[in-house]
């Protein structure tokens, strides 16, 4: 009997486990059937370089979409790097072990807030101080540099790029502090023990000995912020051209489809957001994989 | 229970004076006097959880680097209370270095593993780095195995190896005192001699303290040893003397293992 319930029990352990799998391959298959008219319209590659999205002229192609998701991922990947593995070094290093606790689950909680709360926040509350006070202030001082000149927009990539990073940075930080947490005393002593500061032991032995847990963390980051929707939907002004600075609208791939599904009248613009979303599937599909390979192999290395 | 606790002839380096430290509630060492000789080897012996590795831990205050820990009383390093409040820990920690029960190599080249301690000091003149970085290799007795492979990851290295280019970074920057914990305790018994052999030799020029579960080891490293039993001192005296006619009937059961 106890035999037959352990069987049982595996055997649902393992349906479930093949279910998810299944369902993630159905999806990809899915993508891919519907997206066959513009696959044989445009071709695939040429799709993803194709800088035209007319649907008046039925003419479509990747490349604003593209751009757009992963400009406005790397912007937000640039400042939520920093920020989390500084939050990371406060709980590890700094802060008192009483309030440790206390910090993590509020930046955790970060998470649980709804997306749209974060677009609603990007279009009403950031947008406004963006474009009079930020941006202005920026194009003023670091409009030498490539990309950072122009106009104020408020609304566009670097809105969205902010927004982004406020949502990728409980992730991002919290895998950090995990790493973080697995340096041994003993390496860090041996730094003190030479006359080192807090700030030199994280710089010189806590950051190079979890580099590529801090990769990891950065790269389910980046994962999480090409696919999310409803709050770059709201604040990247989803136009599409090719951005000449980074505070011009554009627009991602996952914004523009949440945008057109509903709009989509002929049968070739609808296959062309089938093919954006599979360019999407297939982006996220291999960065996630990339993040956790480095995780896998990093746990073999401490254990 | 009897304590015998001898004065030295030798110049003092360190003087510690009815120390008693805590971790939190618990009384891990318990009215402390002990005398370190300048340039010999003092070595602290006693079963497991006497309190030798937290003494060794007071001197260099690596107890400030976790909450909870208290201190009553003195050590003095050249006559100055190194528990004063105003103490620079970092510029003690460079006076009084460290070498710990397992090798500690960073993840860098083996020149920037011993070159890290004087990089600190704020040495930045390549050709004082390079000389001080041989120096330091040399006097760990490393020079000959590394001298062709300086840019190679130190976790290239064998585990004898980077316990001796710990050895490296710990004296590149020329501490007056230098404080081993249990240094051979994770390493085979070739590269335990070669280790014994290197401390004894450090021992003629800096001031060594070392804490070890071997009785042999301390018996061969060093001029001076300390028996401690449940935080408490119970005899020092010069090496000799404790291992051949100890005065107190506790440290003769250790020594001679009828206990630990």
């Amino acid at each position: 009997m106890e035999r037959f319930k352990d069987r049982l029990f595996r055997g649902f352990a393992f349906a479930s486990t093949l279910l998810v799998i299944l369902v993630v391959i159905a999806m990809g298959i899915l993508l891919l059937v519907q997206s066959r008219p513009a696959i044989e319209k445009f071709g695939f590659i040429q799709f993803i370089f194709r800088d035209v999205w007319n649907p008046v002229e039925d003419e479509f192609g990747g490349l604003y979409a593209v751009v757009g998701t992963l400009l406005s991922s790397a912007i937000a990947i640039a400042i939520a790097t920093p920020v989390s593995i500084g939050i990371a070094i406060f709980i590890t290093e700094l802060s008192p072990s009483a309030l440790r606790g206390i910090f993590s689950s509020v930046i955790e909680l970060l998470a649980a807030i709804p997306s749209i709360i974060y677009g609603m926040w990007g279009l009403f509350v950031l947008a406004p101080i963006l474009k009079h006070r930020v941006e202005p202030w920026m194009i003023e001082h670091l409009g030498f540099i490539p990309f950072f000149d122009g106009k104020p927009y408020g609304i566009g990539l670097f809105n969205a790029g902010i927004v982004l990073a406020v949502m990728i940075i409980p992730y991002i930080s919290s895998i950090v502090r995990e790493v973080f947490s697995l340096v041994p005393d003993i390496m860090k002593e041996a730094a003190y023990a030479v006359g080192a500061t807090r700030w030199e032991v994280v710089r010189h032995v806590v950051i190079p000995y979890t580099r590529s847990g801090i990769m990891a963390g950065i790269i389910l980051g980046l994962g999480r912020a090409l696919g999310e929707t409803m709050a770059v939907t709201f604040v990247i002004g989803n136009a599409y051209r090719i951005p000449s600075t980074i505070y011009e609208p554009s627009i991602t791939i996952a914004s523009s489809l949440a945008n057109e599904f509903t709009e989509a009248t002929t049968d070739l613009h609808l296959s062309s957001l089938f093919l954006l979303a599979f360019i999407l599937f297939l982006i996220t599909f291999v960065v996630m994989s990339i993040g956790r390979l480095i995780i896998m192999r990093m746990g073999r290395h401490v254990a | 229970m009897d304590r015998y606790i001898a004065r030295i002839q030798d110049p003092v380096k360190i003087e510690i004076r009815h120390l008693n430290f805590y971790y939190g509630q618990f009384h891990a060492l318990k009215d402390i006097n002990l005398q370190i000789a300048e340039r010999k080897v003092t070595a602290l012996i006693g079963p497991s959880g006497c309190g030798k590795t937290t003494l060794l831990r007071t001197m260099n205050r690596m107890h400030d680097l976790y909450p909870g820990n208290r201190y009553e009383g003195e050590i003095l390093l050249d006559g100055r209370n190194i528990l004063d409040r105003k103490m620079d820990l970092m510029e003690l920690r460079q006076r009084v270095g460290m070498v710990f029960q397992k090798p500690t190599p960073f993840n860098a080249s083996i020149f920037d593993n011993v070159a890290f301690g004087l990089k600190l000091k704020g040495i930045r003149n390549r050709r004082e780095l390079e000389e001080r970085v041989e120096k330091a290799l040399r006097d760990a007795a490393l020079w000959d195995e590394v001298k062709d492979k300086l840019k190679e990851n130190a976790l290239s290295l064998s585990g004898g190896q980077q316990q001796r280019l710990s050895i490296a970074r710990a004296i590149a920057v020329e501490p007056e005192v230098l404080l081993f914990d249990e240094p051979t305790s994770a390493l085979d018994p070739v590269s335990t001699s070669k280790i014994e052999e290197l401390i004894r030799r450090l021992g003629q020029s800096m001031t060594v303290v070392i804490v070890t579960h071997n009785m042999q080891q301390a018996a061969r490293v060093s001029d001076y040893t300390a028996f401690m039993y449940f935080g408490e001192i119970i005899e020092f005296n010069s090496t000799d003397i404790i291992f051949t006619r100890p005065r107190i009937k506790l440290t003769e059961d250790y020594i001679t293992g009828r206990f630990g």
